[in-house]
């Protein structure tokens, strides 16, 4: 235990710190696919700190709540971020706290940044948080049913336990955790707004998603907001490293080497994630809205499809 | 049909070219009731002091007639209340000239938002303010349960013109879509009044940039058939030149535009790449990238040298082998398919009743392009085809103009070998003592640019009318986005393309 709170402790700088660099390189790789040169892979951070200096512009008819949103739906994120195991497993917090949590951790943001796109009562704002909603309701059943086939397959709803159990002898294939891998996939991409559910880069007020809801924002709540979102898309490549690719990952006590090494493996991980990420956004494009639910029901359906196999598969024991 | 009209009638011998006649409130009406049954097109609808004209065309025999109808006491009757395409023209008219449309089922101004310095700015007597806050715009209601109201605009999230679209919705899905243009009116019409026939030019450059060698090409030939002059032939040849290289470059910019909204910036970066190609190759042959102001009453004022047509050879050879790799790549995109297929479908109905001009018309059926049916020199002895589908959805506006850019580059590339030599630019001939007119139409990259102009003593313009081809496309946008959703109108705004600088004047 006694090395876990300062990797604890290092995890939570960590995933605050490499996020903004994460989505600087996915967008650096999409404008290099797209032939163009792209802004430095550091352009987020100066984003931050641009936004952290404006002055903040509130509507006249907003409430307390709109102020209050983005630092809730910004430290339930950053926390829930902190709970995955990046670099290395064994964490504190860990043990408090499992994979059910971090879905209810980024349902509370979700439903904070619903209630502050309607807040200020503009017609975008509705948009944004109807449509958020809709696909809600089905990205999140869909995310606990991955879980709850992966919980199923380790036999633990932790995620220190599950990376444990992919690096062992028992895990071998599964039909149900690649179910569960593409299930989490598509999730992934609609909540974290990218192509082909939402596009991050769109100027288009009547397709936005996730913009719309944030068209009011300005200044620090704003930085504060898209730090949130930085940090979602670190957490969810980070959730796909961890248990599917786990391997590298620093146990507790493993001596600097170890960390050194799990520290490594995971930025590569995340590198490799992202630009695989940026190429398959390169490639297609925008969904209809109403496509979105078919898309999302997919990821809900092998969800629901790999938890049953496991069910059946396991009947004669 | 025109010749049942206006057979007994003798056109007026001021006018040049097309026949322009005066007609009474009855023959107005019968215009009316022939354009209400689909005999006649009813291509621009434009005021002047104590009248307004209108220009009419029969498909069935590619004939256009201009008719004008006094104001007596500033009244004329409607064409609106036979045919609703006119309306949108009568109401600008009405603001323009303060004549009273009688009949006009739509009252409500269209250019005059009431923060004008005065009201009737083209009458001979403008009236001025009034004083008091002009009434709110009425937008036209939609009623049902659940429904609610979007206003989108005039000012954008993105970098593009003001306009304002109020959309009615139920849930998703528009009830109702109603445009609200007119913010970008610069009072084009009343300031090119007076001017000089070059001055003028320049000014008609200017109403819509990207439409710059279409506007130059349309007024150069109203003014030189008003004064019965023809430019030389290289100077004729050149112009369709810029012409086609225009088109090329704003269809692959309006390609890649379309697809970028649906999020599929590829092909949006390798259009992007093509149309920047085009334009270096039109500021290489010709000195300046839109090559504005090059088409002016009397010829062009750069000559293409040996080098200029190399430069464009080399770049229609470059985009006979690149493009048809974007196209396969559109072509291919399951993803982008399944957004274009489909969306925003313009009937042919409509398309027939609004005159749709360009890719808008051409897409959903409508065999009309200026260059085959109205010919003009060069494209008289050097003809195009016409590009026609007939889904009249996103996709065939995509295709249509997809079609056109590689018709446009075969064009080019067999013009280049036939340009006839000699001068490129001749004087134009003193004016005479009466004043003196004429209609051009020319096919700009969206569609037909008509021209009316007359010119008086000295030179100076006594009226000119740029109609472009926006004011008939913009309706058709607000029946193509009914039943869509409003995610999808983004797609289907961009794939009509219209101009608000063009419409707004």
């Amino acid at each position: 235990m006694r090395t876990g709170w300062p990797t604890q402790l290092a995890q939570l700088i960590l995933v605050l710190g490499l996020a903004p660099l994460l989505t600087g390189v996915t967008r650096k790789v999409r404008a290099r696919l797209l032939r163009r040169r792209g802004a430095s892979v550091v352009q987020p951070y100066r984003d931050l700190l641009k936004l952290i200096r404006k002055e903040v512009v509130v509507a006249e008819n907003a409430s307390w709540l709109f102020r209050a949103a983005p630092y809730v739906i910004f430290a339930t994120t950053w926390v829930a971020a902190a709970l995955v195991p990046t670099f290395a497993t064994g964490l504190p917090l860990g043990a408090a706290a499992d994979l059910i949590v971090i879905v209810a951790l980024l349902g509370t943001a979700r439903f904070m940044l619903a209630l502050a796109g309607l807040d200020v009562g503009t017609s975008f704002g509705g948009i944004g948080s109807s449509r958020e909603m809709m696909f809600a309701s089905l990205a999140e059943p869909a995310m606990l049913m991955a879980v709850f086939t992966l919980s199923l397959f380790a036999g633990s709803t932790e995620l220190s336990s599950i990376s444990a159990f992919m690096l062992g002898p028992r895990a071998g294939l599964s039909i149900s955790v690649a179910l569960a891998l593409v299930a989490l996939i598509i999730v992934a991409l609609g909540e974290n707004a990218r192509i082909p559910v939402d596009n991050p880069a769109t100027h288009l007020e009547l397709t936005m998603v996730h913009e719309a809801m944030i068209l009011e924002y300005s200044g620090r709540h704003l930085a504060v907001i898209e730090a949130a979102a930085f940090v979602k898309l670190l957490l969810y490549l980070s959730l796909i490293a961890c248990v599917f690719v786990p391997w590298g990952t620093a146990v507790a006590g493993a001596g600097l080497f170890g960390y050194a090494l799990g520290l490594g493996l995971y930025a590569g991980k995340l590198a490799l994630l992202g630009f695989l990420l940026s190429v398959f956004e390169t490639a297609i494009a925008k969904m209809r809205v109403f496509r979105v639910p078919e898309f999302l029901g997919v990821a809900l359906m092998l969800g629901l499809l790999g938890t049953m196999l496991l069910f059946v598969s396991r009947a004669p024991h | 049909m025109l010749r049942a009209l206006f057979a007994e009638l003798s056109p007026l011998a001021t006018h040049r070219g097309w026949p322009r006649v005066a007609v009474d409130a009855d023959t107005w009406r019968a215009i009316g009731e022939a354009l209400r049954e689909g005999k006649l097109d009813l291509l621009a609808e434009w005021g002047d002091a104590g009248a307004v004209h209108c220009a009419l065309y029969e498909p069935a025999t590619r004939g256009v007639q201009i008719a004008t109808i006094a104001a007596h006491e500033g009244r004329a009757p409607s064409l609106a209340v036979f045919h609703a395409p006119a309306s949108r023209l009568e109401r600008a008219l009405a603001d323009l000239y303060g004549i009273e449309v009688v009949g006009l089922p739509d009252q409500r101004a269209w250019l005059d938002h009431g923060r004008w310095p005065v009201r009737a700015p083209l009458a001979a007597q403008p009236r001025p303010a009034s004083a008091s806050a002009s009434p709110a715009y009425r937008f036209l209601e939609a009623q049902g349960p659940g429904l609610h109201q979007v206003p989108v605009g005039p000012v954008h999230a993105g970098i593009i013109e003001p306009g304002h679209f109020r959309f009615t919705a139920s849930g998703e899905t528009v009830v109702r879509l109603e445009e609200r243009l007119g913010y970008t009116h610069k009072g084009i019409e009343k300031s090119i009044v007076g001017r000089s026939v070059n001055d003028a030019a320049r000014l008609a450059a200017r109403v819509s940039g990207d439409s710059t060698v279409a506007y130059s090409f349309a007024f150069a030939r109203a003014i030189e058939a008003a004064l019965d002059s023809s430019p030389p032939p290289r100077a004729l040849w050149l112009r369709a030149v810029m012409a086609e290289l225009e088109r090329i470059a704003n269809h692959l910019g309006d390609i890649g535009a379309i697809c970028n909204d649906a999020s599929f910036a590829m092909l949006h970066a390798e259009c992007g790449i093509l149309r920047e190609r085009t334009l270096r190759a039109c500021a290489r042959a010709f000195g300046h990238r839109l090559m504005m102001d090059r088409i002016v009453p009397g010829g062009v004022t750069t000559d293409l040298t040996a080098d200029g047509e190399k430069e464009i050879g080399a770049l229609c050879t470059r985009l006979t082998r690149e493009f048809p790799e974007l196209i396969e790549l559109y072509d291919n995109t399951a993803s982008l398919q399944d957004r274009t297929v489909g969306t925003g479908i313009v009937s042919t109905r409509l398309a027939a009743a609004f005159a749709a001009p360009g890719y808008v018309g051409r897409a959903s059926s409508r065999l009309f392009d200026a260059r085959v049916h109205l010919p003009y020199p060069p494209y008289d002895v050097a003809p195009l085809e016409i590009a026609v589908r007939h889904e009249g959805d996103v996709d065939a506006r995509v295709w249509v103009r997809i079609l056109e850019v590689q018709r446009s580059v075969l064009w080019l590339q067999s013009a280049l070998g036939a340009l006839p030599g000699g001068p490129v630019r001749l004087a134009l001939p003193a004016a005479t003592a009466e004043s003196t007119e004429s209609t051009a139409v020319v096919e700009g990259f969206r569609g037909d640019i008509l021209t009316y102009v007359r010119i008086g003593a000295g030179q100076l313009i006594e009226r000119c009318h740029l109609r472009d081809p926006s004011w008939l496309s913009w309706p058709l946008l607000e029946a193509a986005i009914e039943g869509n959703i409003l995610a999808d109108f983004p797609l289907c705004n961009k794939s009509f393309n219209c101009s608000y600088s063009g419409h707004d004047l």
